[in-house]
């Protein structure tokens, strides 16, 4: 199956004002980023806060426009005017207490989209609402229920059923269980992967936990400050990450097993400034390898052990 | 003895469609130089038991305990006065929030000189000393400038290490972490949990964490304590826990971990919801979800030994299956 999303190497800058006098600074929230979505497969976004993920997101969404590069969407340019386009690609947010609107009850909530972007009848409209709630494990008498009688699960599965109203082809997922409970985190998992196989969705899958990363994608990228430093499939990467930062911050996610002692990659200091991105390798002040070059150049991505790698020292 | 020892805690909140109990009859036990950590989803009242130790509920909350001694000090019968002198000194709380539990009018200096100034008897000089003493130990580079730096200037990581600089400047003898890295990054967690591990061992401190995090609980933990809706159902050192969970709860919640899963698909999830305030079950408060509930979980749950990890159960698990053969049922959520 071919690629149901293109990008190549996206950028997105800010201007951010410094004062009545001062020159506005340029903030580089997403630095040459490329990829390629697959429908019924996922891609993981992994990294810390300021790392870009969220800013890839409304790139892809289509909320803001690429600074350059280039992003295709089922074979056609995404520009922010095409409408049809746009229903192509859907999101779920985070915090699934303020992503719903608290005055509208959940039928409202699920036949908005098709309101504004169909001719659909009201009474299609209330069938496929009702057919979607079913899909999603919401029973038929939650249709005239407002957000705030539900729980966190149960509103992230309302927020899931709002973005399949138009049957997109991609699903961005910005940390859609982060603020879940543990037990509830795998029911929302599950439904994401069953609903994954039932329409061939290609998921975006913007996380930090890297636990939740290894279940669920098939393909990681790895950033670190705007930029990509590690993409290959899950496994390979899991399996032996190759550049420093991923070493890091695997070993820094905690294992639930108490008898596992593990070689800790100390990270130094932290996350520079987005203003003011070191230079060369953006790495290099907190790496804990690092030679005098990486200081000079912005490694180039290059194939190592069957995953892209950022990184001059690895191998 | 143990340094802090609380038995049949109950915190109810009048609320106005009635009273509300977030603690349930809860027991802890810290022994000096330990590290208990308390696990649990939201609602399950592991914050608002160690809120209530400290006494800082709101006035609407009632708190009841049989025993609530520390240090060998009744802090039942204590009048307010003394009990601020412990609390602060030698019971000290960082929060969730480094950001927020930060006063944003003043400068973090000031912070930390405030509470040496109420518990010690220092002078202006030695306190501003002893202030970049401990942010030194705690690893915040230059103290010296940091000192006058207002809590807005300082990423979260950095708040939190003031936060702990301000509850390590009495030396506590017990230090309550309410989640303290869940608003931090992995790698920023990683040094926070290594300096409490560290001010542990020089400070000769005991630690109450309080988190949801199953792989934090496993890295720092020496005994863990379960609860679930208000009430205590497990208590075990950290490997046994890990290895032979008793409660059903317990199990169900370790095997949703996606790490522990085998191979992609489906992960096995605990179906339904914690009960709120108006469908608290009778019995046992886990019966509705639970795999192995009969019909005697739904009159009362019996508290198990010490040999079962103190399970609030009637069919505690061994090895992964109830020890008296009951058989899992198919649930309806």
């Amino acid at each position: 199956m071919s690629t149901v999303l293109q990008a190549t190497d996206l950028t997105r800058t800010y201007e951010v004002k410094r004062g009545l006098f001062g020159a506005p600074a340029l903030v580089r929230a997403l630095n040459g980023v490329s990829f390629d979505l697959t429908p019924g497969k996922t891609l993981a976004v992994v990294g810390e806060s300021g790392c870009g993920k969220s800013t890839l997101a409304r790139l892809v969404t289509m909320i803001e426009e690429p600074s350059s590069g280039i992003l295709t969407i089922d074979g056609k340019p995404a520009v922010h005017t095409d409408t049809d386009l746009r229903r192509t690609v859907q999101i779920v947010f985070q915090n699934p207490y303020g992503s719903l609107n608290p005055r509208q009850k959940v039928g409202a909530i699920l036949e908005e989209p098709l309101k504004v972007n169909t001719r659909d009848t009201a009474e299609t409209r209330r069938q496929k609402a009702r057919a979607m709630m079913e899909r999603v494990g919401l029973r038929p008498e939650h249709y005239d229920r407002y957000p705030h009688m539900f729980s966190g699960g149960q509103r992230q599965r309302i927020a899931i059923a709002r973005a399949l109203m138009l049957n997109p082809k991609i699903l961005v997922l910005d940390e859609p269980v982060s603020a879940l409970d543990l037990s509830i985190q795998a029911q929302v998992l599950n439904l994401l992967i069953d609903l994954q196989a039932e329409f061939g969705l290609a998921y975006l899958f913007i996380s930090h936990d890297l636990s939740v990363v290894k279940h669920i994608a098939d393909e990681v990228m790895v950033m670190y400050l705007g930029r990509p430093v590690e993409s290959g499939p899950a496994e390979t990467v899991f399996a032996a990450p190759k550049h420093p930062y991923t070493q890091a911050l695997l070993s820094a996610t905690p294992v639930a097993d108490p008898t596992r002692k593990r070689e800790r990659v100390q990270l130094e200091g932290e996350l520079p400034s987005p203003l003011n991105i070191p230079s060369g390798c953006a790495f290099h002040p907190r790496c804990p390898i690092a030679i005098p070059q990486c200081a000079e150049a912005i490694p180039p991505e290059r194939l190592v052990a069957g995953r892209q790698v950022a990184c001059i020292l690895a191998e | 003895m143990s340094l802090l020892e609380i038995k049949n805690l109950t915190v109810s909140f009048d609320t106005v469609s009635g009273p509300f109990r977030a603690v349930d009859g809860v027991d802890l036990n810290v022994d000096g130089r330990e590290i208990l950590s308390i696990v649990g989803e939201s609602g399950s009242g592991k914050s608002v038991a160690m809120l209530a130790l400290m006494g800082l509920l709101p006035e609407t909350a009632s708190v009841t305990a049989d025993v609530m001694r520390f240090d060998g000090k009744d802090l039942l019968t204590m009048s307010d006065k003394d009990k601020r002198s412990i609390i602060g000194q030698d019971i000290a709380m960082i929060f969730q929030e480094p950001m927020s539990s930060l006063n944003p009018c003043f400068t973090v200096g000031f912070q930390i000189g405030e509470m040496l100034k109420r518990h010690t008897r220092l002078g202006r000089s030695e306190r501003k000393a002893r202030a970049i003493e401990l942010m030194r130990a705690v690893g915040i580079p230059s103290p010296e400038q940091r000192l006058s730096a207002y809590p807005h200037q300082l990423s979260g990581g950095m708040s939190q290490r003031v936060m702990i600089a301000m509850s390590a400047s009495c030396r506590p003898k017990l230090l309550i972490a309410d989640e303290p890295t869940t608003a931090l990054d992995v790698t920023i967690q990683a040094q926070i949990l290594d300096l409490l591990r560290d001010l542990c061992d020089e400070f000769d401190m005991a630690l109450v964490l309080i988190t949801h995090d199953m792989g934090v609980v496993a890295q720092m933990a020496h005994r863990v304590q379960v609860q679930y809706a208000g009430q205590k159902v497990e208590e075990q050192s950290v490997e046994d826990l890990f290895s032979d969970p008793h409660h059903p709860y317990t199990a169900a919640l370790l095997s949703a971990l996606p790490e522990r899963a085998t191979g992609r698909g489906h992960l096995p999830s605990i179906p339904g919801v914690v009960p709120g305030q108006f469908d608290r079950p009778p019995g046992c408060l886990f019966e509705p979800r639970c795999a192995y509930a009969t019909a005697s979980c739904r009159i009362n749950a019996t508290p198990q030994g010490p040999e079962m990890g103190y399970a609030l159960c009637n069919h505690p698990l061994i090895n992964g299956a109830p020890a008296d053969g009951t058989k899992a049922r198919e649930i309806t959520a």
